[in-house]
C-alpha cells in the first residue's frame, strides 16, 4: 500500500513518465470513448465537447487551445462539423503535430461513406455541409470502420505498444459485431417506421436501421423551428402513422412538445453520443439505450 | 484480413483501395486509377481556391444635439475617426480570403472597400501569413495585421457586439491597432492557455506614425490567460503594452497645421467572461467583457500656420474603460449593455501656443443595443447611445445590417 502510494507520488511529481502516454484530444464524446476501448491507458483522453453540447456551435475557447498545444493526436468528426471553432484551434494551438494532414489529425469522417451530400451549395438550404451530412456516429457500422483506421493510426504513432493496441482493437472488434448483430435483430421489427426529427442528424441511424424520416422541425438545417413553418409540418403529417418525434438532448424540446400536444406522439431524446443522456456511459451503452427506447416506443403504440 | 473494401468519395475526390492481399491491392489500385482519371479532370481550379467570404454592412446612424461629430477635449483625434455619417450609408464591405498554403504557411487577407463622395477607397485591413509547424508551441505571423494586444483590438468588425469600437479604443488606438510588421507567439504547454507575444511594427499607424527607427516605430508585448470554469463557464483575462515612435502626427488646428514629434506607450489590461448553459451557445448566454487602456505621450508639437508658428514641448495622459455586456435571451435575440468613459489630463503647451488645445476633459457615453441573427450568418441590429462630451451631449441612433456571404469562417473566442 505504502509502496503504491509512493509511485503515485511519483508519477505525479515526474512529467517525464506521465508523458509517457499519449494526449488524446477528441472533438466529440464518441471520438473519445472510441479512443479510451482501442488505447485504455496508454492514452489520455479528453473530449473537447460534452454529450449534451451541440458539436456545430463551440467556440474557440481559452481551454480549448491549451488541450490543442498538448495534444499528440486530434481525432473529430471532419466534413465541416467543426468548421466555426476547430480550423481556429488548430491554427491557434501552435502545435505542428496535430495540423490537418499530419499523422496526429485523424478525420473520423474520411473513412465512412458519407450521405446527403447536397447536389446544389446554396446557404438558403440552412446551415449544410458540403461533404455531406457529418453526423455519421448514429450508425454502428460506421463506429467499426473509424475503429479500424483508429487502430491503425495508433499504431503508427505509438510502435511502441503495437501489440496492446491490436490485442484491444481485435477485443473491441469482436464485442462490436456481436453488439451490432444483436442491436440489427431487435430494430428489424421496425423496419418502415416514420419518425419525425429535430434536425436531420439521423440519416445514419435511419439508414442502418430502415427508418423512414418524414419531416423535420427545423425548416432548414440549422434554422430553429417559426411556429408557421411548426403549423405547415402538422398539416403534413395529418393521416400518417408516425412513430414519434426523435431529438438529442441539446436542442430545444419546446417545438417538439407543441407538436406532441396535437398529435399525441411520443417525444424520444435519444442518445447521439456518449454522455447525452443519462446511463449512456460508452459506446455500447449509446447504441443500446438508443435501442431499447426505439422498441419501447414501438411496444407502446402497438398497444 | 482477406478481403478488400473500395470507396469513392465524390466531390472530395477521395480514394480508398483497402485490400488484405498485395496483388489484389495494386489491381484494385490500377482500376481505381483508371476509374478516376475521368472524375479527376473534371476538377476544376475552384477545389483549391481559398476560402472566400464577403462582409457587407450598412447602416442608418441619427444624431441629435449639437457635437459635430467626435470632438472630445483632452484627445486629439486620428482624422480617420469618427462616428459614421449621419442618415443612410453604407459601411466597409469587407472581403475576405484565406487558406492554407502548404503544410508549413497559412493566408489571409482582408480588403476593405469603403464608399465615400470622393470615390471608393480600397484598403488592406490585413494581409498576412503564420506558419502552422514550428516546434515547441511557437508561430509567427508577418504581413499587415491586427495586433493581438488587448481583447477587442483584434476582433473583427463584423463580430463586434456593437455599430462602433469602445471610445477607449477609437481615441487612444485609432479604432484598432494594424499595421505591417511581425509577430511571435507562444503557448505554454500547461492546463490554463497562457499565451505570450511580442510585435514588431513598421510604425506607420496610429498612434505611431512616419515609420520610426526605420521602418520598426512600434512594439508590443502581450500575455494572455484563460481557462474554463465547469462547463458554462470560460474566461481570458491579458495584459499588453504597445511602444511608439511618433516622427510627424499632424493636427488640423483650423487655421493652422500641427505636427507632433515624440513618443509614447499604451497600456491595456483586457478581461472577457463567457457563459453559455452547459456550453450551447445557440440557447442563453451571456458575455461580459471589460478593458482598461492607459496612454502617455512626450514630445514636442510643432504649430505652423496663418494665426500661430512656434513649437512647444507636450505630454499627454490619458486613460479610459469600457465595461459591456450581451445578453442572449432567446436563440437569436441578443441585448447588450456597454459604458465608456475616457479621460484626458494633458500639460497645457508654453506660449506661444498655451490654450491651443484643451488639455482635460472626461467625455462619456451609455449605449443600449439589440440584434437579432436570423442565421450564424446574418445580423439586425438597433443601437441608441447617449454621448456627454463634457460641453454637451446628444443621443445616437443607430440600426445596421452585418451579412457574411461565403465560407463558414471560425470565430475567435
Amino acid at each position: 500500500m505504502k509502496k503504491s502510494l509512493l509511485l503515485t507520488c511519483f508519477l505525479v511529481a515526474a512529467p517525464g513518465l506521465a508523458d509517457a502516454e499519449m494526449s488524446v484530444f477528441a472533438c466529440e464524446p464518441e471520438w473519445a470513448s472510441l479512443a479510451t476501448e482501442l488505447g485504455g491507458n496508454l492514452l489520455q483522453v479528453e473530449s473537447a465537447t460534452t454529450g449534451v453540447q451541440d458539436p456545430h456551435y463551440i467556440q474557440a475557447r481559452p481551454s480549448l487551445i491549451s488541450r490543442v498545444r498538448r495534444a499528440d493526436l486530434v481525432i473529430c468528426t471532419g466534413a465541416d462539423l467543426e468548421a466555426g471553432w476547430l480550423p481556429l484551434l488548430l491554427r491557434q494551438g501552435n502545435n505542428a503535430k496535430v495540423q490537418a494532414g499530419q499523422p496526429g489529425f485523424f478525420a473520423a469522417s474520411d473513412y465512412v461513406n458519407m450521405l446527403e451530400k447536397p447536389q446544389v451549395l446554396d446557404r438558403a438550404q440552412g446551415d449544410i455541409h458540403p461533404f455531406g451530412n457529418p453526423h455519421i456516429q448514429t450508425d454502428p457500422r460506421n463506429i467499426g470502420l473509424v475503429a479500424e483506421a483508429l487502430n491503425q493510426r495508433l499504431q503508427s504513432l505509438d510502435p511502441a505498444n503495437v501489440a496492446t493496441y491490436e490485442a484491444r482493437y481485435q477485443d473491441f472488434r469482436a464485442r462490436w459485431s456481436k453488439a451490432i448483430d444483436g442491436w440489427s435483430a431487435r430494430l428489424e421489427p421496425l423496419k418502415g417506421a416514420k419518425l419525425v426529427v429535430y434536425h436531420r442528424s439521423w440519416v445514419y441511424l435511419f439508414t442502418w436501421a430502415s427508418l423512414v424520416d418524414v419531416g423535420a422541425l427545423e425548416p432548414k438545417p440549422g434554422v430553429p423551428p417559426s411556429s408557421s413553418y411548426l403549423s405547415e409540418l402538422l398539416a403534413r403529417l395529418k393521416d400518417q402513422q408516425i412513430l414519434g418525434i426523435i431529438q438529442s438532448s441539446y436542442q430545444p424540446t419546446r417545438p417538439a412538445e407543441w407538436l406532441s400536444e396535437r398529435t399525441g406522439l411520443p417525444i424520444l431524446i435519444l442518445p447521439h453520443t456518449v454522455g447525452s443522456v443519462s446511463g449512456v456511459t460508452d459506446l455500447f451503452s449509446m447504441f443500446e439505450v438508443l435501442v431499447s427506447e426505439l422498441e419501447a416506443t414501438a411496444a407502446g403504440t402497438a398497444k | 484480413m482477406g478481403w478488400c473494401r473500395l470507396s469513392v468519395a465524390g466531390s472530395r475526390k477521395v480514394l480508398r483501395a483497402k485490400c488484405g492481399d498485395f496483388y489484389m491491392n495494386r489491381w484494385i489500385l490500377a482500376a481505381v486509377v483508371l476509374l478516376a482519371a475521368p472524375a479527376q479532370a473534371q476538377v476544376t481550379g475552384n477545389a483549391f481556391n481559398p476560402a472566400i467570404s464577403l462582409i457587407l454592412d450598412g447602416k442608418f446612424s441619427s444624431y441629435s444635439g449639437d457635437l459635430d461629430g467626435y470632438d472630445f477635449a483632452g484627445f486629439p483625434l486620428d482624422p480617420e475617426i469618427g462616428p459614421p455619417p449621419e442618415g443612410l450609408s453604407l459601411g466597409e464591405s469587407e472581403l475576405v480570403l484565406s487558406s492554407n498554403i502548404d503544410d508549413q504557411f497559412y493566408g489571409f487577407m482582408t480588403v476593405a472597400l469603403g464608399d465615400s463622395a470622393e470615390g471608393t477607397e480600397v484598403s488592406v485591413e490585413e494581409a498576412w501569413i503564420q506558419t502552422l509547424a514550428l516546434p515547441a508551441g511557437f508561430s509567427v505571423k508577418a504581413g499587415k495585421m491586427l495586433s493581438s494586444v488587448g481583447y477587442h483590438n483584434n476582433q473583427h468588425a463584423h463580430t463586434w457586439d456593437y455599430v462602433d469600437a469602445p471610445l477607449p479604443y477609437q481615441v487612444m488606438l485609432g479604432g484598432a491597432l494594424g499595421d505591417a510588421g511581425i509577430q511571435v507567439r507562444w503557448i505554454a504547454p500547461v492546463d490554463l492557455m497562457l499565451e505570450l507575444g511580442a510585435e514588431v511594427l513598421r510604425g506607420d499607424s496610429y498612434p505611431a506614425a512616419g515609420a520610426g527607427d526605420s521602418g520598426t516605430g512600434t512594439w508590443t508585448a502581450f500575455a494572455h490567460l484563460g481557462g474554463d470554469l465547469g462547463a458554462s463557464n470560460s474566461w481570458r483575462v491579458g495584459l499588453s503594452r504597445v511602444s511608439f515612435d511618433v516622427a510627424g502626427r499632424s493636427y488640423d488646428l483650423l487655421a493652422d497645421q500641427g505636427e507632433f514629434y515624440g513618443s509614447g506607450s499604451v497600456d491595456i489590461v483586457d478581461g472577457i467572461w463567457k457563459w453559455a448553459e452547459n456550453g450551447n451557445t445557440r440557447a442563453r448566454t451571456l458575455v461580459v467583457q471589460a478593458e482598461y487602456l492607459k496612454r502617455h505621450e512626450d514630445g514636442r508639437l510643432d504649430v505652423t500656420g496663418d494665426t500661430l508658428n512656434g513649437s512647444s514641448p507636450y505630454d499627454i495622459a490619458q486613460d479610459g474603460f469600457y465595461v459591456q455586456g450581451a445578453y442572449q435571451f432567446r436563440p437569436m435575440w441578443r441585448l447588450g449593455l456597454r459604458y465608456e468613459r475616457i479621460h484626458g489630463d494633458n500639460a497645457d503647451l508654453q506660449p506661444p501656443l498655451n490654450g491651443l488645445l484643451d488639455t482635460s476633459g472626461s467625455p462619456d457615453r451609455v449605449t443600449a443595443m439589440l440584434d437579432y441573427s436570423h442565421s450564424e450568418f446574418s445580423r439586425l441590429r438597433f443601437q441608441v447611445a447617449s454621448l456627454d462630451n463634457g460641453q454637451g451631449s446628444e443621443s445616437q441612433v443607430f440600426l445596421q445590417y452585418i451579412m457574411s456571404l461565403g465560407a463558414h469562417g471560425a470565430h475567435q473566442f
